[in-house]
């Protein structure tokens, strides 16, 4: 029996910086997961993936990650993911201070 | 230190101007990342969660104050101010730009560093004794041998593709300060008859696995070391499984194999190249003139006696200090855990400062221990109290080497793309909850690794952790009775884990029931655990669902 699909992201880390990056519904990627599509439909994640590994000037290992759906926009699936979303738990100095787009 | 040749510093030039173009051609898009990866790690450039991660060798641990200040100008400059000393004598910069690593090499080359062979499939960076020339219980320098061991794997043809990472440490003490019973080959200089040879260990290593090495040769003469271990290799690379990671390092060759079986390969391949190396005697004695003792001043000592009267003085004293072979001289251990640090973290200013103090008392020298903090081998005991004030002014004078504050932890799920489960916060936690009982406690080791594969080096610790990802939820297993010292041991596990937010509580009542059963404070915590057996303190740890049941 095929599992049910739950909501994804698309993520991957940019190629200069090797900060983590999402694709937005508009085909950007940014680096807020809230900003990212969040995407419930199992084609259309695999078509958006497609898309992203047709990027590598732009970035490296795209991979669908799980994320749940809030009124702020996606929030993470897993602690990995919450992590790679908000930066080190130790140090106020990743993705933290500084919040732009790509 | 090491005097580098012209052929030295040629290869790091190159090596840098290459790896240089192999970014360029990343850039702009020649190179598939699939085709930059085994380049990028070649150079020891990882991607790791949130950026790229560059490790850079120290070779042997030993460090000069003019390659601390590059390190320092290289964190301020080209990442967010500070630098992460590993467990394998490596440090590691984790927030450097893809297009700025050339110019990082660049800065690394002037001062002789690098970062070839710090990652892949390779020999990786030799490590050694971090007291090497300056211990009291020490019988050769392991240094020499382990510059030499590093010049014959630098881009050895033969082994840059290996079934798996290989790792060598050398030690030339009994006090095995370099674990070398959980390296590939760990070579300890022994005396044969007046003269100094190798003690061979081999198949040792943690992660997944966890097995202390075993004795390959008893003494292998230095004319025929640099044979020997390619020996070794030759037949690791040819007997090595390139099938499953998971069993690729020799310590499952020699297990699948069998030691006698090993030994008639590596004989096989000894005999085919016996010889080989004709210049390596001499190229060692030019080396260990690079190691020469300082020359030790002959002053009064007595301001380091005077001092003692002060209670923060002794303390740190009675801690951080270690004997010297010059008994007016101390070995000085600075802390990288101090409160709230997160382990082995230094900052661009703390290099900076530390490297003045190491030219000013210090003899220019700094080590970095596999214990991540940073070491002062030749400090006279007169110099000892001006050196902790000052110590004390850039936050580097806790009084803790070996106290159970001092905490191993890799880099973990913060940082580290391999990681099940956050490391930092958990040794940051216990640090906090255990202050107050530090001195009470006296010598416990807590190490604490963020997945199977051990960089924090958990299998070693009198209490290790290592921290996993079930169900999505971060959870932790203890094992205890482990030991990083000449009786290497591998912890037992203790049963059922904990949740993030039960491991320091979980923690603390080991070690209350460590006081309440001790025999006296001079038992220390693992001479209680080998006398009891862990039953005592598995019951402690797991009272709560005792009672609760």
């Amino acid at each position: 029996m095929s599992r049910i699909f739950t909501p994804k992201v698309v993520t991957a880390n940019a190629l200069l910086e090797g900060d983590v990056v999402y694709l937005a519904e508009d085909g950007a990627w940014v680096r807020r997961l809230d900003e990212a599509e969040l995407i419930e439909d199992e084609a259309i994640a695999q078509l958006r993936l497609i898309d992203a590994q047709s990027q590598p000037d732009r970035v490296v290992g795209p991979y669908l990650a799980e994320a749940r759906a809030s009124q702020q926009g996606p929030v993470p699936g897993h602690f990995r993911e919450g992590f790679r979303a908000a930066g080190p738990s130790n140090r106020n100095h990743g993705k933290q201070a500084d919040l732009t787009d790509v | 230190m090491y005097d580098q040749t012209e052929f030295d510093r040629d290869f790091l030039k190159t090596r840098a101007a290459q790896f240089r173009q192999q970014v360029a051609r990343r850039i702009d898009g020649s190179l598939t990342e699939e085709e930059f990866r085994p380049l990028r790690l070649m150079n020891g450039l990882y991607l790791q969660l949130h950026a790229y991660m560059l490790r850079v060798a120290i070779p042997y641990g030993t460090l000069n104050s003019d390659q601390l200040r590059t390190l320092a100008m290289i964190a301020e400059r080209w990442d967010k101010g500070y630098g992460h000393m590993t467990t394998r004598q490596n440090i590691q910069y984790n927030w450097p730009k893809l297009a700025d690593v050339p110019d990082i090499l660049d800065a690394l080359a002037e001062v002789g560093m690098h970062a070839v062979q710090t990652s892949g499939n390779t020999i990786r960076n030799v490590t050694a004794d971090p007291y090497a020339g300056a211990a009291a219980d020490e019988i050769a320098d392991p240094r020499p041998v382990a510059e030499l061991v590093r010049q014959w794997s630098t881009d050895h043809p033969e082994f840059q593709f290996l079934p798996r990472k290989f790792k060598i440490a050398v030690t030339g003490a009994e006090a095995d300060r370099a674990i070398l019973k959980v390296h590939d080959i760990g070579l300890q200089l022994v005396e044969r008859d007046g003269v100094i040879g190798a003690r061979v260990l081999v198949g040792g290593g943690l992660g997944r696995t966890p097995l202390l090495g075993e004795e390959l040769r008893d003494y292998v003469s230095m004319d025929e070391l640099l044979p020997y271990i390619e020996a070794v290799l030759a037949a690791y690379n040819i007997a090595g499984r390139r099938d499953n990671k998971y069993k690729a390092r020799i310590k499952i060759t020699l297990r699948e194999e069998g030691m006698e079986a090993l030994k008639e390969q590596v004989e096989a391949r000894f005999a085919e190249r016996r010889g080989i190396y004709p210049n390596a005697v001499a190229e060692l004695e030019r080396i260990e003139k690079g190691f020469a003792k300082p020359v030790y001043k002959d002053a009064p000592t007595v301001a380091h006696f005077n001092a003692l009267t002060d209670r923060g003085y002794a303390e740190w004293a009675e801690t951080n200090l270690v004997s010297h072979a010059n008994p007016d001289y101390a070995i000085v251990r600075v802390s990288l855990k101090g409160r709230g640090a997160t382990p082995g973290d230094i900052t661009a200013d703390q290099m900076r400062a530390l490297a003045d103090l190491a030219d000013e008392i210090g003899h220019g020298e700094i080590r970095v221990g596999q214990d991540q903090n940073l070491i002062l081998p030749h400090v006279h005991r007169g110099d000892l109290p001006a050196l902790r004030a000052a110590l004390e002014g850039i936050a580097l004078a806790e009084a803790n080497t070996g106290l159970v504050t001092d905490i191993t932890a890799c880099p973990g799920m913060d940082y580290c793309t391999l990681a099940t489960a956050r490391s930092i916060p958990v040794a940051q936690g216990l640090a906090d909850r255990l202050r107050p009982i530090e001195r009470e406690l006296g010598q416990v080791t807590i190490k604490i690794s963020g997945c199977i594969n051990a960089c924090g080096h958990h299998h070693l610790g009198h209490i290790g952790i290592l921290g996993l990802d079930r169900a999505g939820v971060e959870t932790y297993q203890i094992t205890l009775g482990g030991d990083p010292s000449a009786d290497t041991a591998l912890g037992e596990r203790t049963g059922p884990g904990f949740a993030y937010d039960e491991v320091v509580p979980a923690i603390e009542r080991i070690l209350r029931a460590y006081l309440a059963l001790r025999k006296a404070p001079s038992e220390t915590f693992l001479q209680a655990v080998r006398r009891l057996g862990t039953g005592p303190f598995k019951e402690a740890l797991y009272e709560e669902q005792k009672d609760a049941a």
